[in-house]
């Protein structure tokens, strides 16, 4: 065993986290080596003074009562959530009522409701800016290889997302993660162009007649979204619209 | 599960590790007040999510959500802290590493090692807490500060390495004051 390896592993060795036959390595290495045994006994040395030194912070008891009450008062308040008091209910039934007529009068005048898509690209806008935000791109699984991408999802949806990599076409596939979109648990697809990012968005569609691309525009994203076997695809990315566009016929050739 | 027989088998699985939590956010924040209000707002969270642990390993669970918690408070703070990126790749001991720190550990008094610890990285500081005060397995701390096996020992090694380094300097000083 050489010096490197030794003191790579006299860590772990120390912390009792090496099988039988690495840790006999080790011993043997340090009976032969004062160089190594001298880490060794520095390692021994900084665990004993860590035990010695009651650097250990334990909680104030104060923070126990705190704790105990505020849990006190965020179970009782999850429970009135779920059962909605009998002595409300006649509150409850003219409260019900408003929304009702205020439902009615919504649904009525088309010019102040947000469609059911405009909520969605509202959805899905945050959530890619939400994903830009983190240095993984928010990625569970970081994978240009679309056979390690699309078995991660195994188990984690009740589907399975169609995962192609486009990197010979200028669209390369950085990994996926579990979004949850619209209700339910959707598979995020993250692809690159350039400095670009591309979130792709697929889970499976109500109706199975497919529909094409919709294209619209927020908050300076292009969004793009269309059906296709049994699928729905949402595609949203600072890339300009011609570019995303391409990235969505490709997407949709390889299904 | 109904609101008071949760919060019974809450208290009962996750309220023994108060201390822990307590102990992390202390060493994390380096704050009593703020590891106080962390520390509630991770049980607050850890409560809302109860119903996603399935009775596993309560106190990696629990940590797991503090450190998160603390890193949140860290962020909101502008914690220096957070400025200084690791690079895990350099995890290697170098050669010119190979000679060990000429150092007698047993006579750091704790003062001094309290101090050097908190003069560490916040991602040293965090595997060194969790494996020499919480004296929690690799894969424990892999599970809590949500890394892979391979970097919680490469780190650790490489905290340790800090950490005496630290501490021969503090010596120095000492020596020549």
């Amino acid at each position: 065993m050489s010096c490197q390896t030794a003191q790579e592993l006299v860590h772990a060795y120390v912390d009792g986290e090496l099988d039988l036959a690495r840790s006999f390595e080790v011993e043997q290495h340090l009976q032969e080596c004062q160089v190594c045994a001298s880490a060794y006994r520095n390692q021994t040395a900084l665990r004993s003074a860590f035990k010695d030194s009651s650097l250990y912070h334990s909680a104030p008891e104060r923070l126990e009562k705190r704790i105990r009450s505020s849990l006190h008062h965020e179970a009782k308040s999850e429970a009135g959530r779920r059962s909605f008091g009998w002595r409300w209910l006649p509150a409850g039934a003219a409260m019900a009522l408003v929304l009702l007529m205020a439902f009615i009068i919504w649904r009525a005048v088309p010019g102040l409701r947000p469609s059911g898509d405009d909520l969605l690209a509202q959805e899905i806008v945050s959530n890619h800016v939400r994903s830009l935000q983190l240095e993984t791109h928010h990625a569970d699984v970081i994978s240009s290889d679309q056979h390690t991408v699309k078995p991660w999802f195994d188990g984690k949806l009740d589907f399975a997302p169609p995962v192609k990599d486009f990197s010979s076409q200028g669209f390369p596939l950085i990994g996926g993660r579990l979004e949850y979109l619209n209700n339910r648990a959707v598979a995020a697809l993250i692809y690159q162009r350039q400095k670009h990012y591309i979130n792709l968005f697929i889970w499976p569609a109500e109706q199975s007649n497919a529909s094409g691309e919709v294209a619209t525009k927020r908050q300076g994203y292009n969004l793009l979204h269309w059906t296709n076997s049994g699928m729905n695809y949402w595609a949203v990315s600072d890339l300009n619209a011609v570019e995303l566009h391409e990235f969505a016929q490709l997407v949709q050739e390889a299904e | 599960m109904q609101g008071q027989n949760k919060l019974a088998s809450f208290e009962k699985a996750v309220l023994p590790h108060l201390d822990a939590a307590y102990n992390l956010a202390r060493w994390l924040t380096r704050n009593d007040a703020d590891a106080e209000d962390v520390v509630q707002e991770a049980y607050l969270r850890a409560f809302k999510f109860f119903g996603g642990f399935h009775g596993e390993d309560g106190r990696a669970w629990l940590l797991g959500i503090v450190r998160n918690t603390s890193y949140t408070w860290m962020q909101r703070n502008r914690s220096p802290d957070l400025n200084m990126p690791l690079d895990d790749e350099l995890h290697e001991v170098r050669s010119n590493d190979l000679n060990p720190e000429g150092l007698l550990l047993q006579k750091a008094d704790a003062q001094m090692l309290r101090q050097a610890v908190e003069e560490l990285p916040v991602e040293f500081r965090e595997v060194l807490v969790l494996r020499e005060l919480e004296e929690m397995s690799y894969k424990q701390i892999a599970v809590v500060a949500d890394l892979p096996l391979g970097t919680v020992m490469s780190r650790l090694a490489r905290a340790r390495k800090r950490l005496q380094q630290i501490l021969a300097s503090h010596k120095q000083t000492e020596v020549l004051s």
